[in-house]
């Protein structure tokens, strides 16, 4: 579920509150956007796909977390991490080119 | 005359400000896959198109957040034959091979049209590209940038809550409400193409907590009917604290019990029932040791989702063992769905079209899942179709289209005027409780299933004689929506007494020759099933571009 907008990050661009498909954030003036109904999170990391400077976390489970601490994901690379891994955003090359699909299933067969 | 109001008996009747109110000669529920495909298609045919999505066009549904293999196999007569015949047996010999044709020809087009709008397929060791796979967010971000240069009309988290009919019960719009300002939408529309995916429960599959069979609603609520819901038991396997329903790289995986050993039998394909059966009274876990160093790089660049939750949850998944559970996708990757009566992608009713998960697959994937390359081939066909025929449908009504009377149609959870105020969350708990369970839906037998309709029926009722508190009327008219479905499923069930497809029987375990036939089904207050010949009437003229 989603767990964190990062404040120091954040640009409050609301790209995130667009995109969440299931309506999770709500604009604040002039702020971050708020996580108004995280229970309604879906766990489909398409926020922090889209968010332009790695300034959310979804974390894996489908349940909230007491907590997560920023500092501790920032160093273990985890913020951005799936951006990063399929190869959005700026002077990245997307992954799909990399897909191996192929591979693998002729290894299946 | 016309009038959408929710609330028609009601002394608080309010005619709803309208905003935006909008007419077009196609509207298009849904912004997946099979939305963007019919929204492209039909504007490509010169229609004027609007599309609505409950979320986002281009993040929003299974496909956006998931990826997809794609039934993508290259003219050549050997293959197509060997494409068609490999999985008649899986589903129960229901699937018809003029459509399975019709739709490998038509994916072969448009996948080729994804590579030349600029889709970055990979090349293989050959340096030929490979075009069998497409990873979900770039596809996706993809199609809402073509539409939009099509010109269609996109409105975002404009969920659409009942359709639109004129005097003669043709279907001519929708209206909804914008999630993030609250307002209400009206669409009035010549024809309408329904593609709003299947329904997974809100188990938490990736991405399916949007599907929650609302399109279904809306179209048994205009007299629509359902084909094939017996077959509605799909179960994707996750890490347990997990969404990540991606199976294929279960095949390196051993299951095994708590204390490591192996579990007979248990496997990602055919193997999943022995899953399901062990879940019923201990934890299963999984290792995916299988997994050649080689083949673990190729992984990742497969499908790098699969490898978030591990990633995040610091754990290794060639080396250690970790929980899994089945999340029941319903008919995502089922095959029920809207029955299709033509060629075009029509439903029973006339100017309502069906495609992708909304609509029945088992024209070309019979009862077993189209998951895996066949439903994503479904979505890029059926959508094409469908939109299409649509925009030929509004050419023929012309201009009076947009100006006949009309009624919303649909009052579940709305108009009856009654003070009761319905708890949409107790009611979606109660129907996953009947619709969870491996015991009750993977497992089936003839008491459990007529146990779960009368409760069925005793919530339906309860929505009927509700009416939903404004901030909630969304997640009411969802909770309709499962109810329904979930009611057309067991009906199904029922009435299938035999094991084909997916359909599981404990009572009736064989394949019964006598039963090679559809199940229809629909009706609200009252749910009907009946079988239908599998020789449905049809003109297989291939509409290409
Ligand atoms: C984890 C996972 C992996 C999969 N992998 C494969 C695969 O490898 N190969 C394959 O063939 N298939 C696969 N599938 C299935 C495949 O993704 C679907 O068949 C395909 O996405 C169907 O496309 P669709 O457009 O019909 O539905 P979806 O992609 O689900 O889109 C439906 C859209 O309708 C919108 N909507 C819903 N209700 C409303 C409403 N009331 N008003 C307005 N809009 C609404 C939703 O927001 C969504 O955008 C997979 C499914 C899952 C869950
Ligand atoms: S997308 Fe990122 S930067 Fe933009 S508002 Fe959301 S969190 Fe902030
Ligand atoms: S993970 Fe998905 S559902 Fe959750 S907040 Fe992000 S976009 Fe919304």
């Amino acid at each position: 579920m989603i767990e964190l907008v990062s404040a120091s990050r954040c640009i409050q661009c609301n790209i995130c509150v667009n995109v969440c498909p299931t309506n999770v954030f709500d604009k604040v003036p002039d702020a971050p956007p708020t996580i108004a109904r995280q229970s309604d999170c879906q766990t489909c990391f398409m926020c922090e796909l889209y968010c332009p400077v790695d300034a959310l976390y979804v974390a894996p489970q489908v349940d909230p977390l007491d907590s997560v601490d920023e500092e501790l994901l920032k160093q273990a690379e985890l913020l951005g991490s799936y951006r990063r891994n399929v190869g959005w955003g700026r002077d990245r090359t997307s992954l799909a080119k990399e897909d191996s699909t192929h591979q693998i299933l002729k290894l299946l067969k | 005359m016309s009038s959408y109001h929710w609330r028609s008996q009601n002394s608080s009747t309010i005619d709803i400000d309208v905003d935006p109110n909008l007419q077009t000669d196609v509207l298009v529920i849904g912004g997946g896959p099979a939305g963007t495909w019919a929204a492209w298609s039909a504007a490509s045919s010169g229609a004027e198109v609007v599309l609505v999505d409950k979320g986002y066009c281009g993040t929003s549904g299974c496909a956006a957040a998931s990826g997809n293999g794609v039934w993508y196999v290259p003219p050549n007569p050997e293959a197509r034959e060997a494409a068609m015949s490999s999985r008649e047996a899986l589903g129960g010999f229901l699937s018809n091979r003029d459509w399975m044709q019709q739709v490998l020809n038509q994916t072969y087009a448009n996948v080729n049209l994804l590579a030349e709008w600029g889709y970055p397929f990979p090349v293989d060791e050959e340096g030929k590209p490979y075009r069998r796979s497409l990873q979900g967010p770039e596809y996706m971000r993809l199609m809402r940038k073509q539409i939009k240069r099509a010109g269609v009309t996109i409105l975002d988290n404009s969920p659409a809550l009942q359709l639109l009919v004129d005097a003669e019960g043709a279907v001519a719009g929708a209206t909804g409400v914008n999630r993030q300002t609250g307002k209400q939408w009206v669409v009035r529309a010549n024809s309408v193409i329904i593609a709003t995916g299947g329904c997974a429960f809100l188990s938490k599959a990736l991405g399916c907590n949007v599907l929650t069979g609302d399109g279904y609603l809306m179209a048994a609520e205009a007299g629509a009917e359902m084909s094939g819901m017996e077959f509605s038991n799909a179960y994707g396997i996750s890490p347990a604290f997990s969404s990540v329903t991606k199976t294929l790289f279960y095949n390196w995986a051993t299951f095994t019990y708590e204390d490591g050993t192996p579990i007979p039998g248990a496997g990602s394909q055919r193997g999943r029932s022995i899953i399901a059966q062990t879940l019923l009274t201990q934890p299963v876990y999984a290792i995916l040791d299988r997994a050649t160093q080689d083949m673990q790089a190729h992984m990742r660049k497969a499908q790098p989702n699969f490898f978030l939750p591990f990633d995040r949850a610091g754990i290794d998944p060639f080396s250690q063992r970790f929980p899994v559970t089945l999340r029941l996708e319903g008919t995502v990757r089922g095959t029920g769905g809207i029955r299709i009566v033509d060629s075009t992608c029509a439903a029973s009713v006339p100017g309502l079209y069906a495609a992708g998960d909304a609509a029945t697959r088992e024209l070309i994937c019979g009862g077993f899942t189209g998951g895996g390359s066949h439903n994503a081939a479904w979505a890029i066909s059926s959508g094409y179709w469908a939109g299409k025929s649509a925009a030929e449908y509004a050419r023929n009504l012309g201009e009076w289209g947009k100006q006949r009377p009309v009624e919303a149609v649909g009052e579940a959870g709305l108009t009856n005027g009654s003070k009761h105020q319905i708890k949409a969350e107790e009611v979606i708990q109660a129907t996953q409780a009947e619709v969870f369970p491996y015991d009750r839906n993977y497992f089936r037998n003839a008491q459990g299933l007529t146990e779960s309709l009368q409760r069925l029926d005793n919530l339906w009722k309860e929505i009927r004689s509700s009416q939903a508190a404004d901030s909630q009327i969304l997640q009411v008219r969802e909770a309709a929506a499962m109810v329904a479905t979930a009611r057309w499923m067991y009906s199904s069930a029922l009435e299938r007494k035999e094991s084909r497809g997916m359909h599981k029987h404990q009572d009736y375990p064989e394949m019964d020759a006598n039963q090679q036939h559809y199940l229809v089904s629909g009706g609200l207050d009252r749910v009907w099933v009946r079988s239908e010949g599998l020789g449905i009437k049809r003109e297989l003229v291939s509409v290409s571009s």
